[in-house]
Formats: C-alpha cells, sequence, structure tokens
C-alpha cells in the first residue's frame, strides 16, 4: 500500500481530516456499518454482543468497587461492608458485579451453546474458535480470584481448595502451590496477588475478545443454516439490521439482570460468605459458585485427586480441538439428525453436572457424576468422531435466501447429501 | 418471534435446561445439611416490595440493645444509622450518649473515654475474640451486622433459633454448657434461651411476647444486613419498568427496521 493520506469518503470535514490521517472511522464503519452479515440469524446470535456488554459493565463497575475496596485480610471483609453502607450507591454497584459475574456466565454458556449446535467452531472458524474457549479460561480465573476477594468463607475455602489442586501434579505440586499462595497458606499474600490479578485479566480478555471479533471478522459470521453466503442477497448490512435485534436482545437481558440486582441479589451466592473468612473454621460443605458446578462435579467423580484434575482441566482443554474431533463436514444441527440428539443430551447432561456439582459429594450423587462426567467426554471423544463417518446428514440447502422465503425450507429431504461447499 | 420458536427450538429448549438447573441448583446448594422446616413467618420486609414495619424496627432495636448487645456486637453499624429506623435526631444522640466509646489519644498521649456520638461505631461489648469466649463458657457470640445474610433464609431462621428454644427429648444428652434448641444445626448451641415473656417492656406498649420480641428483633437485623433493601426494590420497580416500556419500542423499531426483508 501506498504511503499518504487514506482517501476517506466522509463529508464531514472534522470527520475527514482526522479519518485520511487515522481512518478509525472507515473501519468502524466497514466492520459495525456495513459488514455483510448473513441474514437469517436468530436470537442466539444476540450471545456475542451480550457477552460484550457484560464484559464492559464487569470493567465499569469493578474499577469503582476498586477505589473502594482494601486487599487486606483484615479490612477487606469490612470494606465490603462499607461499600454496601456508605459509599453512594455502592450497593448498586456491588450487586451489579456481583450478579454481573453470573449475568456473564449465563450469556457465555448461551453463545457455546450457540456455538456447538450451529457448528460455528468448524472450518475456517477454527481460530475464532480457540480464542474463545480462551476468553471462556481467563473469565474463569478472573471470577474465581473476584470471589476471594470479599474474604468470606467460601471465598477463603474455595480459594484453598482450588489452589490445592495444584498439589496434585507430582514432584513440584507441593513447592506450586506454596508459590501460589506466597506462604504457606491461603493468606494476605495469596489476597493480594488476586486482587492484582482480577484487576489485569479483565483488560486481557479485552484483548483477546479484540482478536475473537478479528477473527470473526475475516471469516464472517456462522448462521443457523450453517452455509455460507453466497452473495449480497444472502446477506444484510450490520447495521442498521443487527444493531437493532441486538438491542431487543439486550433489553431482556437488562430486565433479568435488573431483576437480580434488585429483587434477589443474593440468590446466586451462598450465605457462608457474609461470615468473614476463618481459617479454623471448615464449612460444612464447600461449594463453589454455580457457574463452576459443572466442572466441580467432574473433579469430584473421580476418585484420585490428580485424575480429578486432569478430568477437570481436560473437559475444558478438550474444546481446544473440537474443531478436529467433529469429523462432519456439516454445521448446523438442523441438518444432522442424529448428532442433533446426542448434542441435546449433552446439553442436559451439562445441566445434571451443574445440579450434581452442588451435592454432597456421596453415595448416588457420585455414582450420577461419573455417568455424566463419562457421556460429557464421550460426546467429543467416540460420538462426534464417528458421526462424522457413519450418519447421513440432510440435504443441505442451496443458500441462506432461498429458505428464508416464507413457504420455503430445504428440499429433497432424505435425499443424498450434497459435500459441503468449502470456503 | 414464531421463527424463533419454530425453528430454533429445540437448540433453545437445551439452553433453557441448563439456564433452569443452574438457578434450580443455587438453592439446594446452599440449604445442603438442612432438613428442619422453619416456621411460617411473612415479615413486613418480605416479597419483592416488603419494606420495613417501623415500629417493629425501633422496637427490634430496643430488644438488641437490652438482651442481645449484651454479646453480640454489629460492628458495621453506626449510632447515625438508626435515624434510617424513624428515630429523630435527639432521640439518637440520647442513644449514643448512654454509651462509654474509647477515643485518643489525646494531647498528652493518653487514651480516654467519653460518651459515644452519631459518627461512632456500635459499642462491642467486648474487646476482641478472646474476650467474648473467655465470658461465655469459650463460644464466641457471632457478630450480628449481616446475620440474615450470612444463614439460608435467614430471617426465618434467626426468628425460629429464638425461639427455638425447649428441654431436650427424651434420650437426648446435652453437652456441658450447651442449650437445647429444635433449629440450630445439632440441636446444641451455645447461646443461652435470653427471650423469656416481658424481657424488654416497649416504649409503644405492645406486649412483649417472646414471638413479638422474636419478630421485631428479627426485622431490625434484617434492616441491620440490607439497610438498602427499601431503596433498592423501589429504585427495580421503576427500572424494570422503563426496561419494559424501551424494550417494547425498541422491539417496534426492530419490526419497522426488518419489515423490508424478505421471510421475515
Amino acid at each position: 500500500m501506498a504511503i499518504g493520506l487514506h482517501q476517506s469518503d466522509f463529508k464531514n470535514p472534522v470527520v475527514r481530516w482526522i479519518d485520511s490521517r487515522l481512518p478509525v472511522f472507515t473501519m468502524l464503519q466497514k466492520e459495525y456499518g456495513t459488514f455483510p452479515t448473513p441474514r437469517n440469524f436468530n436470537y442466539f446470535w444476540n450471545f456475542g454482543a451480550l457477552a460484550m456488554i457484560s464484559l464492559l459493565i464487569m470493567i465499569a463497575t469493578g474499577i469503582f468497587l476498586s477505589m473502594h475496596y482494601t486487599a487486606h485480610t483484615s479490612y477487606a471483609f469490612d470494606s465490603v461492608e462499607r461499600i454496601m453502607r456508605d459509599v453512594n450507591y455502592g450497593w448498586l454497584l456491588r450487586y451489579v458485579h456481583m450478579n454481573g459475574a453470573s449475568m456473564f456466565f449465563i450469556v457465555v454458556y448461551i453463545h457455546i451453546w450457540r456455538g456447538l449446535w450451529y457448528g460455528s467452531y468448524k472450518a475456517p472458524r477454527e481460530i475464532l474458535w480457540i480464542l474463545g474457549v480462551v476468553i471462556f479460561l481467563l473469565m474463569m480465573a478472573t471470577a474465581f480470584m473476584g470471589y476471594v476477594l470479599p474474604w468470606g468463607q467460601m471465598s477463603f475455602w474455595g480459594a484453598t481448595v482450588i489452589t490445592n489442586l495444584f498439589s496434585a501434579i507430582p514432584l513440584v505440586g507441593e513447592d506450586i502451590v506454596v508459590w501460589l499462595w506466597g506462604g504457606f497458606s491461603v493468606d494476605n499474600p495469596t489476597l493480594n496477588r488476586f486482587f492484582s490479578l482480577h484487576y489485569l485479566l479483565p483488560f486481557v480478555t479485552v484483548g483477546v475478545v479484540f482478536l475473537h471479533v478479528a477473527a470473526l471478522h475475516i471469516t464472517g459470521s456462522n448462521n443457523p443454516l450453517g452455509i455460507d453466503p453466497k452473495g449480497p442477497q444472502d446477506t444484510l448490512p450490520f447495521h442498521p439490521y443487527y444493531t437493532v435485534k441486538d438491542s431487543v436482545g439486550l433489553m431482556a437481558y437488562f430486565v433479568v439482570f435488573a431483576f437480580l440486582v434488585f429483587f434477589t441479589p443474593n440468590y446466586l451466592g451462598h450465605p457462608d460468605n457474609y461470615i468473614p473468612a476463618n481459617p479454623l473454621v471448615t464449612p460444612a460443605h464447600i461449594v463453589p459458585e454455580w457457574y463452576f458446578l459443572p466442572f466441580y462435579a467432574i473433579l469430584r467423580a473421580v476418585p484420585d485427586k490428580l485424575g480429578g484434575v486432569v478430568l477437570m482441566f481436560g473437559s475444558i482443554a478438550i474444546l481446544f480441538i473440537l474443531p478436529w474431533l467433529d469429523t462432519s463436514p456439516v454445521r448446523s444441527m438442523r441438518f444432522r439428525p442424529i448428532a442433533k440428539w446426542f448434542l441435546l443430551i449433552w446439553g442436559i447432561n451439562f445441566a445434571i453436572l451443574t445440579w450434581v456439582g452442588g451435592k454432597p459429594a456421596e453415595g448416588i450423587y457420585v455414582t450420577i457424576a461419573r455417568f455424566a462426567t463419562a457421556y460429557y467426554f464421550a460426546y467429543f471423544l467416540v460420538v462426534l468422531p464417528l458421526l462424522g463417518r457413519l450418519e447421513r446428514p440432510l440435504a443441505l440447502p442451496e443458500s441462506i435466501a432461498k429458505p428464508v422465503l416464507r413457504g420455503g425450507g430445504p428440499v429433497l429431504a432424505g435425499a443424498a447429501a450434497k459435500p459441503m461447499e468449502k470456503a | 418471534m414464531s421463527r424463533f420458536f419454530g425453528k430454533t427450538g429445540r437448540s433453545l429448549v437445551g439452553a433453557l435446561v441448563l439456564g433452569a438447573a443452574a438457578f434450580l441448583n443455587a438453592a439446594p446448594a446452599r440449604a445442603a445439611g438442612e432438613a428442619i422446616v422453619l416456621p411460617e413467618t411473612r415479615f413486613s420486609f418480605e416479597g419483592l416490595f416488603g419494606t420495613y414495619d417501623r415500629g417493629s424496627l425501633q422496637r427490634g432495636f430496643q430488644v438488641y440493645k437490652e438482651v442481645c448487645a449484651a454479646c453480640h456486637a454489629m460492628r458495621q453499624l453506626s449510632y447515625r444509622n438508626l435515624l434510617e429506623i424513624g428515630l429523630s435526631e435527639e432521640q439518637v444522640r440520647n442513644i449514643a450518649a448512654q454509651f462509654q466509646v474509647v477515643d485518643g489519644p489525646n494531647d498528652v498521649g493518653e487514651m480516654f473515654e467519653r460518651p459515644a456520638r452519631l459518627s461512632d461505631r456500635f459499642r462491642r461489648p467486648f474487646p476482641n475474640e478472646n474476650a467474648a469466649r473467655a465470658a461465655n463458657n469459650g463460644a464466641y457470640p457471632p457478630d450480628l451486622s449481616v446475620m440474615t445474610k450470612a444463614r439460608a433464609n435467614g430471617a426465618d431462621y434467626v426468628h425460629a433459633l429464638l425461639t427455638g428454644y425447649s428441654d431436650p427429648p427424651e434420650g437426648f444428652t446435652l453437652m456441658e454448657g450447651m442449650n437445647y434448641n429444635r433449629y440450630f444445626p445439632g440441636n446444641q448451641i451455645a447461646m443461652p434461651n435470653v427471650l423469656n415473656p416481658d424481657q424488654v417492656e416497649y416504649a409503644d406498649g405492645t406486649a412483649a411476647t417472646v414471638e413479638q420480641m422474636a419478630r421485631d428483633v428479627t426485622t431490625f437485623l434484617a434492616w441491620a444486613a440490607e439497610p438498602e433493601a427499601e431503596q433498592r426494590r423501589r429504585m427495580g420497580v421503576r427500572i424494570i419498568l422503563f426496561l419494559i416500556v424501551l424494550g417494547g419500542l425498541t422491539y417496534a423499531v426492530k419490526r419497522k427496521v426488518w419489515a423490508d426483508v424478505k421471510g421475515h
């Protein structure tokens, strides 16, 4: 590209002056204005935007909370209570931040589910998907450390249980745990570093989200049919069509969010976290926040400590290689008559893991957790690799524009599948 | 909307199942190990639009001050907070002045005692945990500032606990210095029964039954734990109504924008 001013199309002289030197207006217009987007999105495609909004809300409320929070074992609990009582609208900031974490996970779980159902992880979107899994991991680390900050009983004991997982690593495990703690138990150095990292990681997340969106804008969005747009008749400009459709979803999101914050702010939390941390008193049941329960269930399903840790981390790591485990070229489950049932059961199975993760690890719950864990992995390691070869997908529609016309739809149902067109 | 529920119906079901399980799970996860049914209470502050009964709050504070405060601190509260339960500034100043608090150091470097002011925290009954344990047979009376948030079904639990004392059933062995309580986990509690009929003399003439005192002090503790609850709920009603209207308008705009797209 030649060196020189950018040829700006903007009429406003000020905008034009800036844009010809730093073409941010052109970029925004291209990526969020005219950006060609499949015309057939359903409301599941709201959740990427909602996740972005959630991240921004968490950062905004978090910055203000940190102005009043004290990261010290002797003051942390009281400083949170001071935010609740004496800081102007401090209770609002804190409850938005607290429930914002739950909203973020609800939104991201639906976003991931959308990706699984419509095959958004398949070629050419593998890197897009992998970056998403990285974001998910960063979120989990951030949420875990954030939950430690109020220094209640669950903060302390949750931190103790989770950091102790690393002691399962052979040979160096114990040393790693001491290194993580900054001492010989979860204590003030641990709280300090968790606060520092809790502040840092969201900004790392913003960076990875940028890459996630950048990758999305190279491949373009997937869509409910899982076929590629073939021309302008298959797409719409992002604005105003999807800005307004995302806004509708955003309103629904805000209603749910507001209900949690204003009417049931502590429903998703644990009462024990309103008891100041006490290293001498172990709670009867140590449970993580609800959004970690499926993985906690997998951890406890294995009788061996190292095995449990490996499976727990493996349950997320396996998502990194999902694009290569699923051997079917058909993306959308709409055209996979067998796989869709296995995925539906996988979704229910994930809910069962969430439920059983909150139960004591004894009796029937352990058995349920083991079966559910087995199915969790079997779906990825056995079902998807085999079905790609054994399943006969339904015929794919010729284009997006055709079936979206009312009365249209996939024709030639039951006929041999056409080979998937590759982008 | 029909498209939304029609073609994506099955995938939607999956997402809903996941969401529902997450929500339903929260309650049993917290209540684990607690099979006892707490008595019905119907507090003024329950429900989506509940408010704190001011008379009950003031009576509850009296119970706390005359009974509970002998052992239990409420270190998150200041005397000025009592202005919120309907007491006048003069009344609160007089209440505060009944307590001596340590201040200092003064000009010659010595700590001294003075009557409490509005800005002082509630005076604690014991200077530290060890002193509290020494005076209570080894048990530590917990701080009550956020007690109703720190227990599952907090208000109902506190009320049940205060009214749950009785003689132990046949064959139940109490440990030395412990008391039997129907609602305490394990049924053995170090705290003795402190509420007896006419334990306090209410200024407003309300009969001080055990049930009445338990309800009043529970109301006071619920307010102490969530003093923002009334403002929060009022704000919530307004914000949700606003969002529903804005959501309706947004949906209308969406329909208008999409009207020219074939198939929608």
